[in-house]
């Protein structure tokens, strides 16, 4: 593969997220806010696509540590009052870095006992990781235990999102790029078959793990200073499998596929939201003629996964790799 | 298979072309004849039976008003956005609402941390906001705009520790706290000031934590102390255990506690060791009030089936939003906050509403008792 241009690439987008922030007020808040979703959902996404896709790991704890995340960033910031635009983001980018680093050590944490685990037994270990994540965060009440707790500065921009979710994506593309990242996908393909050649693959499995939690500590930290508010009820398991959700649906080791998985995943119910209030429509003499989408929409928003899936099953786009598949 | 630079730009690209697709708002409708009101709630998802409740019973005060002509001459025009019980949510409808559909107040929502998302944007974009029942002091500590239409945690203990002394006559009594919920412990703490106020004594008192099935040890200790009142502020999944548990003990002594015995799940739990039990709550169908009365009938008729606490408050959140627009004569959002902020003596379906200079609702709870396998209504306590 071809990763010549990816700097010049990732410092492009940076330049477009900074332009774009800095018409963040001319945009519609409404469609703001659906946008920095999208951003974390495509760090989210892709940071998963690291353990689920290219290492071929099962994990369902990914929302755990997005919770952690955000919750050690909306803490430090917590700490801030009014700041100027200059400080403001850069403690910011400080708290976003010590929420990844919290997760990444969190990642650590269950990756070194449990990364010995394969498939199912794997997937059960991080779910129940998440789990204690939650469980936990309900119980400590200097956060606000089950109340949940406010954040008071609303720092994520466009910026910032998309910025990291460009740095997000880089560094997955360019992990599993390198030497190195040949290991990865080795792991994913037989995991016998890489240990004889001398690959330590537990290593390879919590190297894949940390880094993606990481940067889902990273989008945890933008969701709490977007959304000001986060319960731990918010990261439950429900939100880990939509993540693994866009991953599947993106094609399992896909970059591309998973950005875009996310992004529809994120627009497709709000779009849906957007049809049912429609107020007149051409040929229909009804007051919002489309509002029994409003009622529907998750019906629908399920049904168009299982159709797509049922159309490709290998994800909207697949791996395609010249070794020959196992 | 295309190299990965390509396969990046074409994502740069196609997000570029979302961003372009996306136009500033039209702002609030011109068209002068209606009058936008934002509703948020959890219409499905974990907590949808809530959600519905409350929705049916704001969809029926739209309705009656704009039967009776609408307000200022405008008909209302109630805008619903689900937020699937879920975090995260409740922010972007709430956003939708007031940044693309201009709605001129926004009503919801039943859980206090859903309520307590929502309110920091209205907040922001200076829009009046209405929690129907979210009983969480710091949801109208967020700021001005912020109101609710129920009363807050505390003011059950209050009324509690009032008809455990006045009405049951009661002189010593254990109390049986959930440590795990605030809602619990705020509820405890005024009651105990309040009973204690009142010349009461408090004999005992037991923690136990949500969740818990077994409570033995801590009933064993209450019996000990041989009070003559059992106070348990928990939610009802634990207050049937803990009523069947005491039966068993043989522990004769009336319980009594707050809203959150109140779930149509509570008397299949307890069975028949509930019976002569006492809560309080916002509403009950049988109060003969006039204003309970009509709306019990109208809910009825409209939707087949009996009202309850979250349709009652759904309906007074509309009504009080309503009667505001009309005193302040304009929808303008500072306008109508202050009219808010002024409502005094107001007739809802829950009692009279005034609100107090923390924008809560200062109103009456009833109590009832547990008679039959049924909510029995016994009074109202008014603040």
């Amino acid at each position: 593969m071809n990763f010549r241009h990816a700097k010049t690439i990732l410092l492009a987008a940076w330049g477009v997220s900074l332009l774009a922030s800095l018409a963040a007020s001319r945009i519609n808040p409404y469609w703001l806010y659906v946008f920095y979703d999208i951003g974390i959902g495509i760090v989210m996404a892709v940071s998963l696509n690291l353990i689920n896709g290219y290492t071929g790991q099962f994990s369902l704890g990914h929302a755990g540590f997005m919770a952690v995340g955000a919750y050690v960033s909306a803490v430090i910031t917590n700490q801030c009052g009014d700041l100027s635009m200059f400080a403001a983001n850069g403690i910011f980018a400080l708290a976003l870095l010590a929420g990844g680093l919290s997760a990444a050590l969190a990642g650590l944490l269950v990756g070194i006992p449990t990364l010995r685990l394969r498939g199912d037994y794997l997937a059960i270990v991080t779910l129940g990781f998440g789990e204690i994540i939650r469980v936990l965060l309900q119980n400590m009440d200097k956060v606000g235990a089950a109340r949940g707790l406010s954040v008071m500065h609303g720092w994520t921009n466009l910026f910032w999102t998309f910025g990291l979710a460009a740095v997000t994506v880089y560094v997955v593309a360019a992990l599993v790029n390198s030497t190195y990242g040949r290991g990865f996908m080795a792991v994913h393909d037989d995991e016998v078959a890489a240990e004889a050649m001398g690959l330590n693959t537990t290593k390879y499995k919590v190297t894949a793990f940390v880094v993606g939690a990481f940067f889902a500590g990273i989008a945890g930290g933008l969701y709490a200073h977007s959304k000001q508010f986060i319960t731990p009820g918010g990261f439950g398991f429900m939100q880990s499998i939509t993540f693994v959700v866009m991953v599947i649906l993106g094609g399992m080791g896909n970059t591309i596929g998973v950005i875009l998985a996310a992004i529809l995943l994120t627009l497709l119910p709000e779009g849906l939201r957007m049809l049912a209030g429609i107020e007149h429509l051409a040929g229909f003499s009804a007051n919002r003629p489309l509002s029994w989408l409003g009622e529907t929409r998750m019906i629908i928003y399920s049904l168009l996964l299982i159709v797509l899936m049922l159309a490709r099953p290998q994800g909207l786009f697949s791996r395609k790799r010249n070794a020959p598949v196992k | 298979m295309k190299t990965w630079p390509e396969q990046f730009l074409a994502a740069a690209a196609a997000m570029l072309v979302l961003t372009g697709c996306n136009k500033p708002a039209a702002g609030p409708d011109a068209s002068a004849d209606i009058i936008k009101v934002g509703e948020f709630a959890s219409l499905t998802g974990s907590e949808a039976t809530f959600g519905q409740s409350s929705h049916h019973g704001t969809q029926l005060a739209v309705d009656q008003l704009n039967a009776a002509g609408g307000v200022l001459g405008k008909k209302i025009q109630l805008l619903t956005e689900d937020n699937q019980s879920q975090a995260g949510q409740s922010a972007t409808v709430v956003r939708k609402l007031i940044s693309s559909d201009g709605v001129v107040a926004i009503l919801g929502e039943v859980a206090s941390s859903r309520s307590l998302e929502a309110a920091p944007i209205c907040q922001q974009n200076k829009v009046p906001m209405i929690s129907p029942s979210s009983t969480n002091p710091k949801v109208t500590e967020t700021g001005d705009y912020i109101f609710r239409v129920c009363f807050i945690d505390p003011f059950q203990g209050t009324v509690m520790a009032n008809f455990a002394g006045k009405r049951l006559q009661l002189k010593n009594v254990a109390i049986l706290t959930d440590v795990k919920s605030d809602y619990s412990v705020g509820l405890t703490k005024f009651f105990k000031e309040g009973f204690l106020a009142a010349g009461g004594k408090i004999a005992v008192e037991q923690n136990y934590s949500g969740g818990d099935k077994d409570f033995n040890a801590q009933l064993t200790a209450i019996k000990a102390a041989n009070p003559d009142g059992l106070f348990v502020p928990g939610y009802y999944t634990e207050v049937g255990l803990i009523a069947l548990q005491a039966k068993q003990l043989n522990l004769a002594f009336p319980m009594f506690g707050g809203d959150g015995w109140e779930s149509s799940s509570l008397v299949p739990i307890g069975g028949a060791a509930l019976e002569g039990d006492y809560f309080s709550t916002h509403f009950s169908p049988q109060d003969t009030t006039p204003a309970v009365q009509a709306f019990a009938k109208d809910f009825l008729a409209k939707f087949h089936e009996p009202s309850d606490a979250m349709a009652a408050l759904g309906y007074d959140s509309l009504m009080l939003l309503a009667d505001a627009i009309k005193r302040a004569g304009t929808t303008e959002g500072t306008k109508v906050r202050e009219a808010l902020a002024a409502t005094k003596d107001f007739h809802g379906a829950t009692g009279n509403i005034t609100i107090d200079p923390a924008r809560n609702a200062s109103k009456p709870a009833v109590i009832l008792t547990i008679t039959n396998g049924g909510f029995q209504y016994i009074e109202t306590v008014a603040p």
